[in-house]
Formats: C-alpha cells, structure tokens, sequence
C-alpha cells in the first residue's frame, strides 16, 4: 500500500461526492422539472421522437401497464440481439469475415446485453462482428440502462407523489422515461466522453485487423474496431460489456491511468447522481443523501480492504525469491498498479456494470471477496443505473418495517403507510436474488456438466461457480473469468437467472410503485420514524449487510473464506 | 388491465427499435469514427509508431515479444496460446491457491535466472506474472533496471548509460496521484536503437558509438 493509493481511492470518493449534486439536479429537470435543458436541440429531438415512436408523451401508466410496455420491449430486443448475431455473416460490417454466432451462445449474450448484465461468454474481438458490436450490443448498452432509469423514476414517484397531484394511479410512461434518458442523458455525454476517449488512445475505427512487423521482426495480428463509441456507454449505462476479452484492462479500451479514473467516474456518475435527483422528488434533500451515504459506506469499506488485501504478495508465490512490493500482479496491469485495479473492482461491482480492468480470478482470497461481496449485497450500492437507487428504495421501506416493529407502530415511509401488501412485495423481491443464485450455484456445483468448467481446483472452483450465478442474478456481468462459461449447461442457465434476475425484480418495485402512488399522506406525528438522518443510515447498511450476509455467509465460507485459511497454510491445489 | 393494449406496444417497440438501431448502433458510431478520424487520427487508427527508417513497428499501446537480450523485455503474456495475441486478449485467470500458477512462476524464474545472471537476487514480480489483458505494454521501474545488466553487456555499453535511457523513458503518475510510474517497453527499445544502434547489429555499432 502506498499513499498514492489512499489518495486515489478518497480523490474518487471526493468527485463522485461533489458530483452528485449537480448530477442529480440535472436528471431531476429531465425527468420531473418543467424546463428541460436545451430546448432547442435536445427538446426538438424528444418531439420528434414521439412523433416517430407513435408515443403520446401526456399520456401516463399505472404500473401494470409500464411493466407490460417494458416486457414487451425488452423481450423483442431480445430477439434483435439473437438474430444480429445469428446473422453477422450475412450482414455488413464483418471485416474478419466472422460466422453466425453459435445458438447458445447468441442467446446467452442476448439475454446478457438485454437485461443490463454484460455477461461475457465469448471472447469479443475473435467472435462478434463490427455490426454486432455497435448495432446490438452497444445499441442495447443504451438502452437497457435507459429502461433501467426509467424504473428507478418510477418507483420514486410511486414512493414521493403525494395524492393530490396523483394522477390516477400512474407512474409515468414507460416511453417517455426511456427517450429522455437516451435524448438527455445517455447520448450527449456519451459523445462528447467518447472523443475524450480517442484523444487518450482509445481506438475507434472500422478497419479489418492490422498485421505488422514487429521491432524484432515477427508477426503480430491486431484487433481493430469501434471501441470508443461503445466502451464509453459501456460504463456510463453501467453495462461493462468489453470490445475486447480482456475489457477495460486492454490498453484500447482503457489506455492510461486517465482514462481508468474518468471510467470509474462514469460507472458512479449517473446511480449517484439519482439519488439527488430522488432527494429532489422526495422535496427533501436529505431523504437522498440518507441513500447516498448507506451506499458510501458499504463502497468505501469494500474498497479499502480490496486495495489493502491485493497490496499483499499472492499466496501462491509465497517464499519464490520474488520482489511483491507491488502487491498481487498476477492479472493486474502496471499502469493500474494495485490500487487503480482494485478501486476499479470495488467499483464495477458495487455498480453493476461488470467492466473490469483486472482478472478478478487472480485475486488473494479477501481480495476477490470484496467485489463478490458487493455482488451479493444486492446490487444496492450505488448499483446498476436505476437498478441502485430502486434496490435501495427496496431496503429502505425494509428498513422502515423494521424500525416499525422495534416500536411496535405501523411503519411509513415518506408519509405514507407500508402495508402488509408492500411488504409482500419488498419480501418477494428480497429473496428472489438468493434463490437465484443459490440454485444456480448448488445445482452447478453438484452436476459434471456444471463442474467440468471450473478451471482452479478447491475452495477457489467454488468461488468461481459463485461468483457466475451472482454476477448472473445480480445482473453485473463480471467474472472469474477462468470458467469456461460457453458450454449448454452454463449459456443456458445463466440466461435463465439474468432474465430472473431482471425482470422478475423489477416486477415487484413497480408493483409497489403503483400501490404506494395513490396512498393517502400522512402528516408525521411524533411517533413517526425519522428517514433522513444518521440513525436511518445506520439501519438501512444494517439492513443491507445483515440480508445479505445472512444469506451468502455460509455458501462464502466455503469458498473464499476456506481458501484464504488454506492460501495462508502455505498450500496450493 | 383494460388499458394494457398488446398491439400498441408492438407498435411502440418496433418503431422504437429501428429509430433507435438507426441512431444509437449506426449514426452515433459512425459520427464518431468520421470526429476521431479527424481529430485524433493517430489515436483512433491504434497508435502505432515507426522505427527509424519509418518502418510501422507496432503499436505503442500494446506488448509485443522481444527475445533479443538487447531489448527490455515485457511481462509474460497470457494472450492466445502463445502469448501477446493482440487479437486475442486475457488474462491467465490462475487463482491465490493454484499450483499452476506457482509451477509457472516458478519456471519464469528460472529462466529469467539463466539470461540475466548479473541481475540482482530479487526478481520483480511483474517479471513473472501475466497481466489482465495480455497486452501490458509497460514495465515499472524497478522491472525495467532490474534488466539493465543484461543489456549493458548484450550492447557492450555501460549499465549506466542503459540506466539513463530508462529514467528518460519515465512516465510518471497523471497529476501526481494516478496510475503508477511506468515505462513503456517499445518506446524504451526504439530509444535503445537510437542511441546505441539497432540491436541486431549491436556488436559493431555498439562499440562504434562508444
């Protein structure tokens, strides 16, 4: 550990902190407010779009409604996506010449760019066509995370519209929500954030891969392509799907220590910013920064005992006669150093997006417990565009319900009551991650066809196994990425618990969305639990942490928890 | 539900789907690639970089293989099968516990052993461990002055003057705080070249120069 390190991780915490603010006014005006930014240009572009869309931007939806508008979109996206990729030999844009994807593996990816996850079961640059990449995954790197916003925006008008300016039982409209994300902000930054990324290195071009020479005269093959205009939407919408295998440790996606920093900038920028802007909605900025600080110190924590464990020598090399100054390098680049690798891992696994910058697999045993930690958490800190703030949302009526019972009064949240149908609601959406990931990892730890990808013997197979369901279910799209993810048994019920995963949970929040919308207020009494201040903090990372580690503790304890005492024996597998 | 219409959200979604392919999977990419075309050519192609005599050699961003004990040599590389595929990144994914990785540790040792043995005692770690990408195409300081001696004495010239090259190749931490310091092993190599002459003829221009 160095004091560079220390100084890095608190110089991010104190952009993202600084940022929030502004952010989140920003999507407020877009969402809610009544003048929205540039109207000239980015206005005239929303109208147009509804016009070409068909969509009738006054017209709002109760929450079956935006649910089956979401559905239907999402699942005949996932279709394009399939058919893209089954097609890309046929289509333009395949300079390598690269075949239809494979039925699986199509399906797999499809469902993995469709559902915000980015799970990555195929090597990119030697498996997916320049059109595929920009035409569908890209395209969906957009928006999935815009469909991801627009359920947050939904929920937290279920949650802060109070009866009076309820308009019927609506939350907003699905349509709507998912062109002013793109038009305001998924687009914009995501034009100006990728020219950045050029000037820094990052490729962007539609070349066939170039063959040189190399300074001592052999061959070497390089990939080219599109880069820019996806990696940064890839980390702005929090998706993480790379151009490359390697993803965002390849020096072009991420070329220097700069453009590490401004990566991990944009995977916090928008969940951040969102719960200001909720704050706003709540017309309480404390109800948002209550949010924001449960989420800081979950990431804060994760990060600190990432970077600390990772700056240790790595077990396996232990007493070879090696200099590990540098910490753990095995998987890490040297521009990074440990401590831009492992802020990058707190981060891509607190927000969902998935990119990594580092090989995860390689990590110390409590190194590589962090970002699966934060995983299972729940996705909550900071967590996916959108999917953060409405897990969190999630928690926190939780954690209202709990603090209810301690005192035995009918808990509310916001002013209004939480009944016993919210909480079936909040409980079916809290136990549908566990189960998730639990059957999938048992049943894959049980099977040949599950086992025979694990690529490192031991606890550490385990690990990898859990880390594939969680990243699945959790929708974050990381890896230990020594399984070998593309076989049937893996392609199959991977996608199976992303779709769980997805929209088997956004189900719940918009159902409470639509019943908490039309509730009566109710003006706080004395007996009322306070939500914006320290205490409230304190017992939503309560609730946090004791669901989650209720849930995963003895599945962790066979896997990292068990290597780390074995690692630490001095043994290897 | 009597609100829920199937049919006017197939509509919405199949309008919705091809403007937004058309804007956001081709007219935004393709924007980008004629901006950065303009603006950042170099950079949008790869950055790549020429010998003397204007010869593309690679591309400073990525590692390539260099076996001459004349050149700084980069980490190991897990990329394709035999490393440095620059059309087939990633990582070697071998675990804290895995005998894999000590057993290959362990070989990378030996052989860094036998061609550097004026190096000191302890080897730095990147030298034995492949990167995340396969392609890292730099070393840090102490991994680079760790191989000084041998090629001080493959080109015949003193290990400070080698020493000196590396210190000019330095790039340090953006705004003092990212990243690490760093150097990058092809621009070193290509600066070795320059100034001590081109290393497959170092005998002659080695001693030449001197």
């Amino acid at each position: 550990m160095s004091i560079y390190g220390w100084v890095q991780i608190i110089l991010y915490f104190l952009i993202i902190l600084a940022l929030t603010g502004p952010v989140g006014n920003y999507l407020y005006r877009v969402f809610e407010g009544e003048r929205k930014p540039l109207p000239r240009v980015l206005g005239a572009a929303e109208r147009l779009a509804y016009r070409m869309v068909m969509v009738d931007k006054d017209r709002e939806q109760t929450w079956k409604e935006y649910a089956f508008s979401l559905f239907v979109f999402s699942f005949f996206c996932i279709l394009v996506v399939y058919g893209l990729q089954r097609l890309q030999y046929f289509l333009p844009f395949n300079p390598q010449g690269f075949k239809g994807v494979p039925p699986q593996l199509a399906f797999n990816t499809a469902v993995s760019f469709v559902t915000n996850t980015n799970w990555q079961a195929y090597p990119g640059e030697s498996t997916m066509s320049y059109l595929v990449q920009m035409a569908a995954l890209a395209w969906q790197n957009f928006v999935s995370a815009g469909a991801g916003i627009a359920v947050a925006f939904a929920l937290a008008r279920g949650l802060t519209r109070k009866a009076s300016q309820a308009r019927g039982a609506t939350i907003g409209n699905f349509w709507v929500d998912l062109t002013r994300s793109i038009i305001y902000v998924l687009l914009p930054l995501s034009i100006v954030g990728a020219l950045f990324l050029v000037s820094q290195g990052v490729i962007q071009n539609i070349h066939p891969y170039r063959e040189i020479t190399t300074l001592e005269g052999a061959r070497q093959a390089i990939a080219m392509g599109p880069v820019a205009s996806q990696e940064i939407i890839k980390e702005l919408g929090t998706n993480g799907g790379g151009f490359f295998n390697a993803n965002s440790s390849h020096p072009f996606e991420n070329p220097t220590p700069l453009t590490n920093f401004i990566e991990m900038v944009l995977i916090f920028l928008i969940p951040a910013g969102l719960t200001y802007a909720y704050g706003r909605m709540a017309g309480n900025k404390r109800q948002g920064w209550v949010i924001f600080w449960a989420m800081a110190v979950l990431f804060m924590a994760g990060a600190a005992v990432c970077y600390y464990a990772e700056s240790r020598p790595n077990p396996a090399l232990a007493g070879l006669p090696l200099d590990q100054a540098t910490g753990n390098m095995e998987g890490k680049e040297v521009r990074f150093g440990v401590a831009g690798s492992t802020l990058f891992a707190a981060i891509t696994t607190a927000a969902s997006c998935g990119a990594v910058n580092s090989m995860h697999d390689s990590y110390t045993p409590l190194g590589g417990l962090v970002p699966l930690v934060n995983i299972m958490l729940g996705e909550v800190v900071f967590g996916g565009v959108g999917a953060g703030l409405y897990g969190m949302l999630i928690y926190a009526i939780l954690a209202v319900f709990i603090a209810g019972l301690m005192v035995g009064r009918t808990p509310e949240y916001l002013g209004k009551k939480i009944e016993a149908r919210e909480m079936q609601y909040v409980t079916a959406y809290i136990l549908i991650f566990p189960f998730i990931v639990l059957i999938t990892a048992a049943w894959s730890a049980i099977v040949p066809y599950g086992i025979s990808s694990v690529t490192n013997g031991g606890p550490h197979g385990l690990s990898q196994i859990l880390y594939a369901a969680s990243s699945a279910g959790g929708n974050n799209g990381s890896a230990f990425a020594g399984l070998n993810a593309n076989t049937s048994w893996w392609n199959i019920v991977l996608a199976i618990a992303m779709l769980a995963g997805r929209f088997l949970m956004i189900l719940p929040v918009l159902a409470i969305a639509g019943s908490m919308v039309s509730k009566k207020d109710i003006p706080p009494g004395p007996g009322t639990f306070p939500t914006e201040g320290f205490l409230f903090v304190a017992l939503l990372t309560g609730a946090v942490i004791i669901v989650g580690a209720l849930t995963f503790f003895p599945a962790l304890s066979l896997g990292p928890v068990v290597e780390h005492f074995i690692a630490h024996a001095g043994r290897s597998l | 539900m009597k609100n829920i219409s199937l049919k006017r959200d197939l509509a919405c979604t199949l309008l919705f789907t091809v403007l937004s392919i058309a804007v956001l999977g081709i007219i935004y990419p393709l924007c980008i690639n004629t901006v950065s075309g303009l603006l950042f050519n170099s950079q949008a192609r790869g950055s790549f970089t020429a010998d003397e005599s204007g010869r593309p050699v690679g591309s400073t961003l990525l590692a390539q293989r260099f076996t001459d004990p004349a050149y700084f040599h980069p980490r190991p590389s897990a990329a394709g099968g035999n490393g440095y595929d620059a059309a087939s990144s990633g990582g070697s994914n071998l675990g804290p516990t895995s005998e894999k990785l000590r057993r290959r540790a362990a070989d990378e040792i030996a052989r860094l052993r036998k061609e550097n043995p004026h190096a000191p005692p302890y080897i730095p770690v990147e030298l034995v461990t492949t990167s995340a990408s396969g392609l890292d195409p730099h070393l840090t300081i102490p991994g680079a002055l760790w191989q000084v001696p041998r090629i001080a004495r493959a080109r015949h010239i003193s290990e400070e003057r080698v020493a000196a090259t590396v210190e000019a190749n330095r790039e340090g931490r953006t705004w003092g705080v990212l990243g690490e310091p760093r150097v990058n092993v092809l621009l070193l190599n290509l600066a070795l070249d320059r100034q001590f002459g081109k290393a497959g003829q170092r005998a002659i221009m080695g001693d030449k120069r001197r």
